[in-house]
């Protein structure tokens, strides 16, 4: 989505300040996965709220519809039956980005402005200058973004920017039935978080907790699990997800020592010519085949 | 006269267009490739009509420099199989870069510095190509895990990188030493050059004499 902002705190590809002369507070969207019916009103939300439809898909004999997420569907339910020390559990978890601190699609994105983090916390993409390389996908730590076969541009889930820009919760928080999706501050989803959490413990769940991700340096989209010990049971939910070493190699320290051996190598180069002098047919064998030149 | 019949030929027609066209497809994917690796590169995407399309053609780029290079290397392997020779010539390299040639092997018709390169260069190509292949989100990235296709975007980066580098090296070789790029430019050389340059090459191909 594309909004002037002046209130961005960092910018794909760009090692100078964007402008962030205004500063907003930290907002986050707490998923309450104890709370989730998994009616997919979210899903219904997001699509009617951002005008995308995707293909009808087929059925796949579970209630997982789509099975991914897509170019046109920025959010899915994930039913996970599991065994548990309480038996056979139904877990439900809404997917979509995560909205990290540390955003590795941000990271690896080689394109001036094609991701931006605004000072709010979402990280927003702006498909006009996307070049559709993928990189995004490679630097995620959640495998979230879906790179569009219609147009080759990367979508995901934009925390409705344009919504809260305005003052407005995300369409999911908005429609969800039970509450399960709040919208706030961050301090007030942490306070939110902790009342949710003192219930699901009274309750017997034990390890009840919230997910926010201390390895990307914390999300803006926030989970109360009843196992938080094992968020791996929520359709694979990756447990201390964090920026690959690899990419933070390949996007990190790389980048500079490159330029400054390609500089150092050309202004060796030079200074080798002036000092040594070019390499060239001594004296000597010039005499030899004088009668040649 | 540039082709003078009594130069000496070093380098036929097929060997000098294949050789530039090599070096013309290297520059386009290197110019491309450098705009996705480093923000500060990134105008460069502008001499391919922008991101999008610099995105779009870069592999095709490297796939057209590869079999350029593949063809040159099918050509030219026989000509750089490493020798004794070769490795004593190299282990006094910093001395000829120094301007001192009085203790290099005689090098034939290439010398170890160049058949060093050679192989490099070929190591680079080929690890090039497989991460390459991996990273190409339009057709390929989806056959692959996301740890291998992180693997292969720090190896295609690092390769890029040293290819680069090494091209840098073989043009100020060239630059350095005088009459090789009118060698390529126009296939013959003079006899004092390639006395001088090649000495063992001179004599394999004038018998020894003037």
């Amino acid at each position: 989505m594309a909004l002037q902002s002046l209130d961005i705190t960092r910018r794909s590809a760009t090692s100078t300040q964007p402008p962030d002369r205004r500063k907003t507070q930290e907002v986050v969207k707490l998923i309450d996965v104890s709370k989730c019916i998994g009616c997919k009103a979210c899903q219904a939300a997001c699509m009617e709220w951002n005008d995308t439809r995707d293909v009808i898909g087929a059925n796949h004999g579970v209630l997982d519809n789509p099975m991914d997420l897509t170019a046109a569907s920025w959010t899915v339910m994930r039913y996970s039956e599991v065994e548990t020390d309480r038996g056979l559990e139904w877990l439900i978890r809404k997917d979509g980005c995560m909205h990290c601190s540390d955003p590795g699609c941000l990271k690896a994105c080689p394109a001036p402005g094609a991701i931006v983090q605004y000072s709010n916390g979402i990280v927003d993409f702006h498909e006009e200058s996307c070049i559709g390389c993928g990189y995004c996908i490679a630097g995620c730590p959640f495998n979230i973004p879906r790179l569009s076969k219609k147009d080759s541009k990367v979508y995901k889930c934009t925390l409705c920017s344009d919504r809260v820009a305005v003052g407005l919760e995300p369409a999911c928080a908005k429609t969800c039935p039970t509450g399960a999706i709040v919208f706030g501050t961050k301090e007030d989803m942490y306070h939110h978080a902790e009342g949710r959490i003192s219930d699901l413990k009274s309750r017997g769940f034990a390890k009840a907790g919230i997910y926010d991700a201390p390895g990307v340096g914390g999300t803006h989209v926030m989970y109360v699990l009843q196992h938080a010990d094992k968020p791996e049971l929520y359709h694979g939910l990756v447990k201390d997800p964090d920026i690959s070493p690899l990419v933070s190699l390949w996007k990190g320290v790389a980048k500079p020592l490159v330029t400054m051996a390609f500089g150092a190598g050309i202004l060796g180069a030079v200074m080798h010519y002036v000092t040594k002098g070019p390499n060239e047919v001594s004296e000597e064998i010039e005499k030899e085949f004088k009668d040649e030149k | 006269m540039k082709n003078d019949p009594k130069k000496l030929l070093r380098y036929t027609p097929s060997e000098r267009a294949n050789h530039w066209l090599t070096a013309i497809l290297f520059f386009l994917a290197a110019l491309s490739g450098l705009s996705f690796f480093e923000p500060l590169y990134y105008p460069l995407t502008m001499l391919f009509a922008g991101g999008v399309w610099t995105r779009i053609i870069h592999p095709f780029l490297g796939v057209a420099m590869l079999i350029s290079f593949a063809v040159m290397y099918a050509h030219f392997r026989q000509f750089n199989v490493m020798t004794p020779s070769d490795r004593e010539w190299l282990s006094h390299v910093r001395e000829m870069a120094g301007g001192d040639d009085r203790n290099m092997p005689e090098a034939g018709k290439f010398n170890g510095g160049q058949k060093l390169l050679f192989w490099l260069m070929t190591i680079s190509m080929a690890l090039l190509l497989l991460s390459g292949i991996v990273i190409w989100r339009a057709y390929f990235s989806p056959l692959f895990p996301l740890w291998l296709i992180r693997f292969s975007a720090v190896v295609h980066a690092a390769f890029g990188a040293i290819m680069i580098g090494l091209l840098l090296f073989h043009i100020y070789a060239a630059i350095w030493t005088k009459e090789s790029i009118e060698a390529m430019l126009y296939g013959r050389v003079r006899r004092a050059w390639a006395k001088q340059h090649h000495p063992a090459w001179f004599r394999e191909i004038t018998g020894g004499g003037k």
